[in-house]
């Protein structure tokens, strides 16, 4: 057991330790955009690595939990704590409805459905210009706990971004390993079976989304909180990829691909804000080669590549990549 | 009944631009189970390379012949290079389709820069007919005659002729047609090419009544998308009647409760989705 | 005379326009070993889809011991002593067989909504389905991941996954394809050991296997029941042949 959650605490207390080395906040600021990425990230894996659900609408949870802590701290004149929490219960509650219409498909019925709904959402925060800004979006949205914790200061930011990040893991973590997380891999490899055996499938995928819809939101309050600003492209499709992408390039349904491929992809991002213009030209290549190269990601690569160094067994063990679902 | 005879015009022009969007994709869907999520950048690029063609000096005509082939080849080569070798897994095709779509988005940015550009209709069809009280630009007739055209011949295409049969039998089951001597890789490559080339032809068709600017790829990917959720994957009178719902649901939206049309866009379908998650007349998405 | 362990009447199931199934009725006693026989494209695996319930009929009444079934999902099916085997393998190839019969076992319990503690960590449910696993002689590869083992464990593991739901009605289909001649024998003398009240509904192309352990038998020809009754009525009856031979 702790031979495994080692690696996180390393990785973890590294990333904390960013502000005492660091010569300039940007480097911390960096840090906090990695683990608010890694958190969105970890959410979508749930989906996309272990229920073999593939949303292209993720980013629908962090812009919703974003837009209503900033619409309520600002304009519904909440303090940050409490709008903070009607944030997550609000967002809880509207991905339960699209839950609804989601979860009649599979597939790349799925895929154009989370999109779609991504887009209701991205359409009311980019057109509904009296409530939400329009394209200006919404700005000064406070950060909570001035009078106990200086989060304005960005090492204190960091850290508490750190400890939900730490949540995160400790959570998805015990629920991969747990019965129902076996059982949510059960309804991505073998759905009929599962219900033959008296598994309610469309349940176990319910909790699946909705595990994705909190994490999601929960990033997404920090995200508000530490730009203090949210603008409809929060909710783009390059933004939806882009969490997709750190799912995939780290190894869906490993729990360490996730933080690995968000690193990479804020890290990527921000490099290639300094050199280069072409920041979704980039994105796209990285699609196409991740796909052509590395399907599996860089954890499961990384342990065949271990195995094939090792040669230990006669043969390598086949990667753990989540397959397609079974039935129509 | 002057407002309401003008919207009905401009809504049937924008479902028949969104029927020769969404009538490929759907094309494609049904026959390969690929969800060409680089659709929408298509149907753009379509859009500035009829521009370009234009403003060489070539005449609107040819530069819609120019850019359908163009982006017709230019699918017919994803397909062959990079879609093909996925397998039907959804994941990577997911990835890829969309990763080429940032690509093609991003070089026309490049290419094209960032505003909004005008693509003129053809001298012989502008200026404006009068309907009843009604004043109504001559481009978006044709538009709506053009459209209403592609979707006959696709039609007869697909019901009438050998080439349409075997795309029926494929979609019904690939093993089989392959069996009985069908193809079936030659006949992928055609159908994405023709899918692909009828987006490119959208584009340009569009142009005149949509402009042409950067980020028309991510407003038109998602209605067709839209259009076969509810239409049903792999049915062309799927599109068709999903293209034209959406068109008028769009249309009288911004009119009548602009702030919130896009939103109202998105009900039908759930709607649909609520009593038949495969759509009004296609097959499980699943 | 007791209650019947299944009862089906009445029952339709068309594809489009084809009647896959069409107007059978079928009556089978608690404990018999009954054998569905026909040739290829018959309805015997259809019958099973929609007695489990991954088919809905079109038309008909499916009662397991006096409970009516249709209008049930699969999972409540379950809960009322039902069972299968897919002739097709479905098993969840990255976990090991042990864990394979933990998933079955823990389907109807309230237990496989934990989110906390782990799932390898349960060491009662683990002996148990350690115990199911002996029943198909396959104990000693309990660790052993499904991906990794032959066609022929796979195929009895098929057979665990039903029998750790400790069924009152088993659906067997073709429980012997593929297997090598030992095998066989092995599957065979499992399928002999099964406790007498289990009800056992068998498709099986081999013919000396199936007839060995059926004792009543129905003969399905395109969708219809042909004749239903015991082996040796069955046998003598000459629209065996025809269907057969296909006169």
């Amino acid at each position: 057991m702790s031979a495994r959650v080692l690696p996180f605490a390393v990785a973890l207390a590294a990333m904390a330790m960013v502000p005492l080395v660091a010569s300039s906040p940007f480097y911390v600021n960096l840090t906090s955009q990695v683990a608010i990425a890694a958190i969105g990230a970890l959410g979508l894996n749930v989906l996309v690595g272990h229920a073999g659900l593939n949303s292209l609408g993720y980013a629908v949870f962090p812009g919703l939990a974003a837009y209503l802590v900033a619409w309520l701290s600002t304009v519904g004149g909440f303090d940050a704590v409490s709008a903070g929490l009607l944030a997550l219960g609000g967002t809880l509650a509207v991905s339960g409805v699209f839950a609804l219409v989601a979860l009649r498909t599979t597939g790349l019925g799925f895929v154009m459905i989370t999109m779609a709904l991504c887009q209701i959402v991205w359409g009311a925060a980019y057109r509904w210009t009296s409530v939400t800004g329009g394209d200006n979006g919404l700005s000064g949205v406070p950060r909570p706990g001035a009078s106990v914790l200086p989060l304005e200061r960005p090492e204190v930011f960091l850290w508490l971004c750190l400890c939900v990040l730490g949540l995160a893991l400790l959570q998805l973590g015990r629920f991969f390993d747990s019965p129902l997380g076996v059982a949510l891999r059960g309804t991505r490899d073998q759905p009929r079976r599962m219900s033959a055996l008296g598994y309610d499938v469309w349940r176990i995928r319910f909790v699946a989304w909705m595990l994705a819809a909190g994490w999601g939101a929960a990033a997404g309050l920090l995200y508000a909180w530490y730009h203090q600003f949210v603008s409809p492209h929060m909710m783009a499709v390059t933004a939806s990829a882009e969490v997709l992408l750190m799912v995939v390039a780290g190894g869906a349904g490993t729990l360490a691909g996730p933080l690995i491929g968000a690193a990479l992809v804020v890290l990527l991002k921000n490099l290639a804000s300094i050199w280069i213009e072409r920041w979704v030209m980039l994105l796209g290549f990285t699609f196409v080669v991740i796909v052509l190269v590395m399907p599996d990601g860089i954890v499961p690569g990384f342990h065949r590549l271990r195995a094939a160094l090792a040669r230990l067994k006669p043969s390598a063990a086949p990667a753990l990549v989540p397959r397609e679902r079974a039935d129509g | 009944m002057t407002f309401w005879v003008s919207q009905s015009l401009n809504a049937l022009a924008l479902g028949g631009l969104l029927f020769m969007l969404a009538s490929g994709f759907s094309l494609i869907f049904g026959l390969m189970r690929v969800a060409n999520l680089a659709h929408g950048a298509l149907f753009m690029l379509g859009a500035y390379l009829g521009l370009a063609v234009v403003k060489a000096g070539y005449g609107f005509w040819t530069a819609a012949l120019a850019a359908a082939v163009a982006v017709g080849l230019l699918g017919g080569v994803m397909e062959r290079t990079l879609l093909r070798r996925l397998g039907g897994r959804t994941l990577p095709q997911v990835l890829m389709t969309l990763g080429l779509a940032f690509i093609i988005a991003d070089a026309c940015l490049m290419m094209w820069g960032g505003d909004p550009m005008r693509l003129p209709p053809p001298p012989e069809l502008s200026g404006a007919v009068r309907i009843g009280d009604a004043v109504f630009p001559r481009y978006r007739l044709f538009v709506i005659g053009a459209s209403a055209a592609v979707a006959l011949g696709l039609w007869l295409l697909v019901e009438r002729t050998r080439a349409g049969a075997m795309i029926r039998a494929a979609v019904d089951d690939v093993g089989m047609a392959r069996a009985v001597g069908i193809s079936a890789s030659t006949l992928f490559t055609a159908v994405f090419c023709l899918g692909t080339a009828l987006a490119g032809l959208g584009g340009v068709i569009g142009g005149p009544i949509l402009s042409v600017y950067p980020s028309l790829d991510q407003d038109m990917l998602p209605l067709a998308l839209l259009v076969v959720i509810l239409g049903g994957a792999g049915s062309l009178l799927g599109a068709f009647v999903g293209a034209y719902a959406i068109g008028f649901i769009y249309t009288f939206g911004q009119v009548l409760v602009p702030d919130l049309a896009y939103v109202i866009l998105f009900l039908p379908m759930i709607a649909v989705l609520s009593v038949a998650p495969q759509g009004l007349f296609g097959r499980r998405l699943g | 005379m007791a209650e019947p362990a299944l009862e089906i009447s009445g029952l339709f199931k068309q594809f489009g326009g084809l009647p896959a199934i069409c107007d059978v009725a079928l009556t089978i006693r608690p404990g018999e070993r009954h054998l569905l026989l026909g040739p290829n494209g018959a309805g015997k695996t259809t019958l099973f889809n929609l007695i489990c319930g991954d088919l809905a009929p079109t038309a008909g009444s499916i009662r397991l011991f006096g409970a009516e079934l249709v209008g049930l999902p699969p999972r409540k099916r379950t809960a009322c002593g039902l069972a299968r085997t897919y002739q097709i393998l479905t098993l969840f190839p990255h976990e090991t067989f042990c864990r394979n019969v933990m998933l079955a076992l823990n389907g109807r319990r309230g237990a496989k909504w934990r989110a906390w503690r782990p799932f390898g960590g349960d060491a009662a449910l683990r002996e148990e389905a350690i115990a199911v696993l002996a029943r198909v002689k396959l104990a000693d590869l309990a660790d052993r991941p499904v991906c990794e083992t032959a066609y022929g464990d796979r195929r009895r593991l098929e057979i665990a996954m039903a029998l750790a739901l400790s069924p009152r009605l088993l659906l067997l289909d073709e429980p012997l394809a593929g297997l090598s001649r030992d095998e066989r024998v092995t599957v065979q003398t499992l399928l002999d050991e099964l406790p007498q009240e289990v009800t056992v509904v068998l498709i099986e192309h081999d013919m000396d296997v199936a007839l060995a352990f059926a004792e009543r038998i129905t003969l399905l020809h395109h969708g219809s029941v042909v004749a239903t009754g015991s082996r040796a009525e069955i046998a003598a009856d000459p629209r065996t042949r025809e269907v057969y031979l296909g006169a």
